[in-house]
């Protein structure tokens, strides 16, 4: 066994109270679960049938209402108060409509913390590892059996390293480094692995942005996108809650199955092209590009930064005409901070729509499907066919500056221009 | 015991989306009222041509995208015995062996549309009756073949009453 580990092997370590390595399947318990609304009434259906009688630790649980926030139907209604039942039945905590995207609430209310294994029946779960969390996305199942046992199997993953250097010209954003990585490994690049990203670039970027590349580690098919514990992730964590908390940092000599080094000083804006994310051009290849919708939101790219990126480019400005632009803030916090600073008022001067914290236009549920044939720009972090809720639209991602540029001109524009 | 049925072919990183809409997933939990709507934005009436029994066979990445466990079940549900894929996605392939749907990883670049196979996972051994080929399959760990041999995770938890792992 070797005595070197990477971050996944030492936070599984400390767990089980002994040395495990890669590969080893194991059985831990997990320190936060979560369930959101496409995925809970599976897991309370299957709690139900396995016989559960109680939740193992219900503090440790917490259900999100965000994929359909507020219902758009009838049937999503029942869905939603089978949750609300289930949780002031056993006792779990509750984020209803309004409160904000899963992967912003997990982190912003303490929930994630450094150094521990967190579960997320939601494949974006592996965002939390910006801040040196262990989370990965599982299944219904694995929630319930979760829930029920306070435990979940796991296999240890092999670990990648991606070490980014140079530092970012202006008008390049942490979403251009993620879409131009995965163009690079592909969306199969780090399936079943744990990717590790250090460099520079990563130390500059503030917390924020650092969640995006997380965030998006699961569209090259990763299980956790892990970063270090630097002052500006301590402050960010102890802003919202005092817990204490361990952070693991690798050791130099730990086993990676690749190190990958990319220099990103000359990066260009970086464009995921339907209808695939791993479908990447520089925008220099695609503007001009007409678009119809624009979508700035999500757990990628819906926090208050990404907010003020396009308020900035779009104060003053109005969208092009035929163009619809819609604003769905990560959170009810981020909401209000976009409110204080008045981001939202030059938003909906400028002709944008804001509805309700939540994932709705990304996943297609409503607030936004596009029409047949309409090509879109979002600030999310899927394009595939369909996923918007019309298999007939062309979805291309970029960042919120990208977003708002391109909304300004009614085609796919290079933000830096407006900067 | 051995699987037998006829291959309807995918190409690389079939997604959770394209598996099942996330327009249909997220207003019901019927599975029966889903499994209709299977690869329908790939392949329309694609429910409609699964034999009970058959295998949906794919490249690279299957499964990938979401973690939702209806992208399995509705699988299951259709009457497809198992996927055969050259590589799965990782949340797709846990979803799948808790809730026991079988998944075979061998490469897939010889198996074309129609071709009858036959999938017997305890020997490791998937047939194409109809190019009278053999391919090995990877062995699976013990965990994961316990699991599926339970019938998936529910099952194992309610005979075991435990997580931990039975010899």
């Amino acid at each position: 066994m070797s005595t070197y580990k990477t971050i996944s092997e030492k936070i599984f370590s400390d767990h089980l109270g002994r040395d495990v390595e890669a590969g080893e399947i194991v059985i831990v318990d997990v320190d936060f679960m979560m369930g959101q609304d496409g995925t809970t009434p599976l897991a309370i259906k299957t709690f139900e049938n396995v016989g559960a009688k109680k939740v193992a630790n219900p503090e440790k649980v917490a259900f999100v209402i965000d994929h359909n926030a507020p219902s758009p139907s009838e049937k999503v209604s029942a869905l939603h108060k089978l949750m609300r039942d289930f949780s002031s039945n056993y006792g779990t905590k509750f984020y209803d409509i309004g409160e904000g995207i899963c992967h912003q609430l997990i982190p912003e209310k303490g929930h994630a913390l450094p150094g521990q294994i967190v579960i997320g029946a939601d494949s974006h779960t592996c965002t939390y590892g910006a801040i040196n969390c262990f989370s990965t996305g599982v299944g219904s199942t694995d929630l319930a059996i979760a829930m029920a046992s306070g435990k979940l199997w796991f296999k240890v993953p092999q670990s990648v390293k991606i070490v980014l250097e140079g530092s970012l010209p202006t008008g390049v954003y942490s979403k251009d480094v993620a879409l131009y990585i995965i163009k690079n490994l592909t969306a199969n690049g780090a399936t079943y692995k744990a990717v590790e990203f250090e460099g520079p670039v990563i130390d500059n970027l503030s917390v924020e942005a650092r969640f995006t590349i997380s965030n998006m580690s699961v569209e090259m098919g990763a299980k956790v996108g892990l970063m270090k514990v630097d002052e500006k992730a301590e402050n960010w964590i102890k802003e919202r809650t005092d817990k204490p908390f361990k952070s693991y940092e690798p050791d130099e000599s730990a086993n990676y199955e690749e190190i990958y080094k990319f220099d990103v000083s000359d990066l260009e804006p970086q464009i995921a092209k339907p209808h695939a994310v791993d479908n990447v051009s520089p925008i220099s290849e695609v503007e001009g590009i007409p678009i119809h919708q624009g979508l700035l939101g999500t757990c990628t790219n819906g926090r208050i930064e990404d907010l003020r990126i396009a308020a900035n480019i779009l104060k003053g400005k109005r969208i092009h005409k035929g163009v619809r632009l819609i604003v769905a803030p990560a959170s009810k916090d981020t909401l209000l901070k976009a409110m204080n600073e008045g981001i939202i008022q030059t938003l909906i001067q400028a002709g944008a729509t804001v509805v309700a914290p939540g994932c709705g236009p990304c996943v297609g549920t409503h607030n936004g499907v596009p029409s047949d044939g309409e090509n879109v720009i979002s600030s999310a972090n899927r394009n595939f066919k369909g996923r918007m809720g019309n298999n007939k639209a062309f979805i291309y991602l970029g960042s919120p500056a990208t977003v708002a540029a391109s909304c300004i001109e009614g085609k796919i524009t290079d933000p830096r221009k407006y900067l | 015991m051995e699987l037998k049925g006829y291959s309807h072919k995918f190409g690389d990183d079939v997604n959770t989306d394209y598996i099942i809409s996330g327009k249909y997933k997220f207003s019901t939990i019927d599975m029966d009222e889903l499994s209709v709507h299977l690869m329908e934005d790939l392949r329309p009436n694609f429910y409609n041509e699964i034999k009970k029994g058959d295998f949906i066979v794919a490249g690279e990445n299957f499964g990938c995208g979401s973690s939702r466990e209806q992208a399995p079940l509705v699988i299951k549900h259709a009457g497809i015995s198992a996927v055969i894929a050259t590589s799965f996605a990782r949340i797709f392939y846990r979803n799948s062996i808790n809730i026991g749907l079988p998944l075979v990883e061998v490469p897939t670049n010889n198996i074309d549309e129609g071709d009858l196979l036959t999938v017997d996972l305890e020997k490791g051994i998937v047939k194409n009756l109809t190019k009278d080929e053999v391919l090995k399959i990877k062995s699976l760990p013990k965990v994961m073949l316990k699991i599926l041999q339970s019938g998936g995770l529910v099952n194992y938890y309610k005979k075991y009453g435990t997580l931990e792992l039975i010899d």
